[in-house]
Formats: structure tokens, C-alpha cells, sequence
């Protein structure tokens, strides 16, 4: 498998703050990647770092076997839509959709025109006027009409409608099978995008904490509801990633379970239930529950 | 797609779930990757890895060039399986719940009897 992006002990530095800690991942070809974490836990800084818009504190990040930064090559075929792109004064979306081809090799115009009715864009009218979801909507037809072989998407939807949304998603999908490509999606709808990840990447405080396959991640661990006496039986000194009661009854999340442990929490009339994506990096990257129990 | 199971082994299901059904006949071209793939609006990595436990099952072949189809046999084969694993997946279930409402296998296949002359 090639890999497009190989990061290797990647760190970023502004003042005391490490934005980015000592980060090492590879990203394998015409897969499309999620990644995920909290406000401020550095998803933006690693993009800039990857598509040369920062230097590195230290580290190396090579993009096609190439050092990104200062790098017409490797640019011209990476996308990075932006949650909060800039344009020029007095621009309109048209004259966004006519520079943009100077930049993509692979621009295509057909599904620029398709995207761009699609999301009931107005092309004339000055981007100062235009909302905040259609302003965003700009970034989605750029980032999908591009089709860089390395694409990538910076919380692209802020203000979009939930039509606006899926409109994204099945295009995306759908011309990613046509032309596949390499997309790192970073957003935090997490439930909305998780069908559609084949890896995630999820950051906390600059670290890189999960580094896997999405659907084996999304086996790491499954609810066991039950009368309390009959979870704990169950559970035993499995891991336990969070536990929840109320009177009688316990729900604790555990490791994922084998087709012969389901069995047996059905016949122990335990009701299993699946921890979303969402769900599973909520409790990975809560610290405050930690401290309060600690504190407790 | 959205209970606890991997989200392959579940378009796996749906696809033999066709199959019984007889919505997808056997020798008839079933959907391609790309076509699950947005019919469920899952990732294509996954409907392949779900397509290819019925390909390795004998259930899904591929014609070069043209793309897969519905074994002969198949139907009968899925229906097979299910039954085998009908009594794990179904009876025993139906006998825990019983179990827990004090209803005893006298009472119950009384009431299966009941439901059968129903329908």
C-alpha cells in the first residue's frame, strides 16, 4: 500500500503551548480518513503543518515522498478547505469557480456546475452577502470539484443545513468511488461522517490517541445494561471504559465482546447495546470525568 | 446500519436477506460496490469487505469485466444456514423472555400453536 503522507516525532510549538506533541502516523492511499478531537486539541494545526502552511517545530512530514513545504508539486495536488477561507474583497462565488482551476490540476468544471446548483449556490451575488452556509457551501463544491488526490476538509460545513450536509456526504462518496482519492475529513460530527471513514485519527492535547481502522474501533466496545448484580457478574475484571447506574440497574461500557460473550449476556438477560464513534471518543478524551471521580 | 455488529457484516446480511427473499435471483447481476456503497452511505472499503464474505461463501461470483452475480444454489444455501442457526437465534431467546414472565414451554408452544392457526 502507498502511503501519501508519512509524519514522523511531528511537533509544533507556539510559545509554552504544544499544539502539536511529538506526532507520528502514516496515511495510506485513496482512503479516506477521519480525524477527530476536541476545540483546541490541534486538528487544525496539524493540517496546516501537512499542507506547509506552518513549520514545524521539529519533526518531518513528507506528501508524495516530498517535503511540502515551499513545494509547487506537492501543493498543486493537495486541496485544504478551510472552516474560515478568506476571499478577496468584493469577490463572488463565480470568480471563486474561475481561479480555481489555476490551482487543480484535475479541476472539473461538469461537477463544479452540478455541485454548485446542487447547493442552490448564487454565483453573482458578493460573498460579504452571502450566509454562513452558503459561504461554507463554496468550500465543499471547491474541495470536491478539485479532486486532488489529497483532499483536505477543515470542519468544511459550519452553517450547513442538514439537506446541505447530505448533499456533501453522497457526492463525496459517490465521486469518491469514481475517482479515488485520498481525504482527511476533520469535522465534529462525528456520528454524521463515521459510516463513511475507513480510518480515524483522533488527536487530544497534540497527541495522536487512536491510530485504527474504523471498523475495529467501532468493535472496541459495547453497552451492557442489566440489573447491577448480573453486569458486574458479567463484566468480571474486564476493562471498563465508563459505568452508569441508576437505582437497581447498571450500563457500563466495556471492551468489545466475541459472538459466544453476546450469547452469554443475552442468556444472563443483559441487554447489549453498540457505543457509537461519537460515543467512544467522548469517553476517550473526557478528562473532567477522571478528575472528578479522582477528586470524588 | 446502525446495531452494535460490524457494519460489513451487516450489508452481508442485507444481501442474503435479498437473496432468500428472491428480490435478487439467482444467475441475476447483483449491485455493484459502488452502488451499495451509496445506497447505505457507507465507506466503499466496507460494502467490498461485506460483498466478499458472500463471494467466499460461494453465495456471490464475479464475472471479469462485468461485474458479480448470484450463485446457483445460493437461495437454498442461505436458508440452509439460517435454519441451522434458527434455534440460537430465535427459540432460545423466546425461551429466556418466557422464562422471565413465568411462562412454561407447555403455555408457550400452546401460544405458538394459537398464532399459527391465526395466521
Amino acid at each position: 500500500m502507498t502511503s501519501t503522507i508519512e509524519v514522523t516525532n511531528l511537533s509544533k510549538h507556539f510559545g509554552k503551548v504544544n499544539a502539536v506533541n511529538d506526532v507520528s502516523f502514516t496515511v495510506e492511499e485513496n482512503k479516506i480518513y477521519g480525524l477527530l478531537g476536541r476545540n483546541g486539541a490541534g486538528k487544525t494545526t496539524l493540517m496546516q503543518l501537512l499542507t506547509g502552511q506552518e513549520f514545524a517545530s521539529s519533526g518531518t512530514i513528507s506528501l508524495f515522498e516530498q517535503t511540502p513545504v515551499e513545494n509547487a508539486k506537492v501543493l498543486q495536488n493537495t486541496c485544504f478547505i478551510k472552516e474560515s477561507q478568506r476571499y478577496p474583497e468584493d469577490f463572488r462565488p463565480k470568480d471563486v469557480f474561475k481561479t480555481a482551476p489555476w490551482f487543480f490540476a484535475n479541476w472539473d468544471q461538469e461537477f463544479a456546475d452540478r455541485l454548485i446548483a446542487d447547493f442552490r449556490l448564487p454565483l453573482d451575488r458578493r460573498i460579504k452577502k452571502l450566509s454562513r452556509g452558503q459561504l461554507s457551501s463554496i468550500g465543499v463544491i471547491v474541495g470536491l470539484a478539485s479532486r486532488a488526490p489529497l483532499t483536505f476538509f477543515d470542519e468544511p460545513y459550519l452553517g450547513l443545513d442538514a439537506v446541505a450536509r447530505q448533499i456533501f456526504y453522497d457526492r463525496l462518496l459517490e465521486d469518491y468511488a469514481a475517482h479515488p482519492r485520498t481525504v482527511i475529513l476533520s469535522t465534529h460530527l462525528i456520528d454524521e461522517v463515521s459510516n463513511l471513514l475507513e480510518h480515524v485519527l483522533v488527536i487530544d492535547e497534540g497527541k495522536l490517541l487512536i491510530n485504527e481502522d474504523a471498523e475495529t474501533l467501532r468493535n472496541r466496545a459495547t453497552n451492557v445494561v442489566g440489573m447491577k448484580t448480573a453486569v458486574e457478574a458479567f463484566i468480571g475484571n474486564r476493562e471498563v471504559l465508563h459505568r452508569d447506574g441508576i437505582g437497581g440497574l447498571s450500563s457500563v461500557t466495556v471492551a468489545g465482546l466475541s459472538e459466544s460473550e453476546r450469547r452469554d449476556a443475552h442468556a444472563a438477560g443483559l441487554e447489549l447495546s453498540p457505543v457509537s464513534l461519537q460515543q467512544l471518543i467522548i469517553q476517550l478524551t473526557r478528562t473532567e470525568t477522571k478528575e472528578f471521580e479522582a477528586s470524588a | 446500519m446502525d446495531d452494535s455488529r460490524p457494519i460489513f457484516a451487516q450489508v452481508a446480511e442485507n444481501i442474503e436477506n435479498d437473496i432468500i427473499s428472491g428480490a435478487l435471483p439467482e444467475e441475476g447481476q447483483a449491485p455493484s460496490i459502488n452502488e451499495f456503497a451509496a445506497f447505505y452511505r457507507i465507506n466503499p472499503a466496507t460494502a467490498l469487505k461485506g460483498v466478499n464474505v458472500l463471494v467466499d461463501a460461494g453465495i456471490l461470483y464475479k464475472k471479469r469485466g462485468i461485474g458479480m452475480f448470484v450463485a446457483t444454489g445460493a437461495q437454498e444455501q442461505l436458508k440452509g444456514a439460517r435454519r441451522d442457526s434458527f434455534s440460537s437465534e430465535y427459540v432460545r431467546p423466546l425461551l429466556a423472555e418466557a422464562e422471565k414472565l413465568g411462562i412454561d414451554s407447555a403455555q408457550l408452544t400452546q401460544m405458538i400453536a394459537k398464532e399459527a392457526n391465526n395466521s
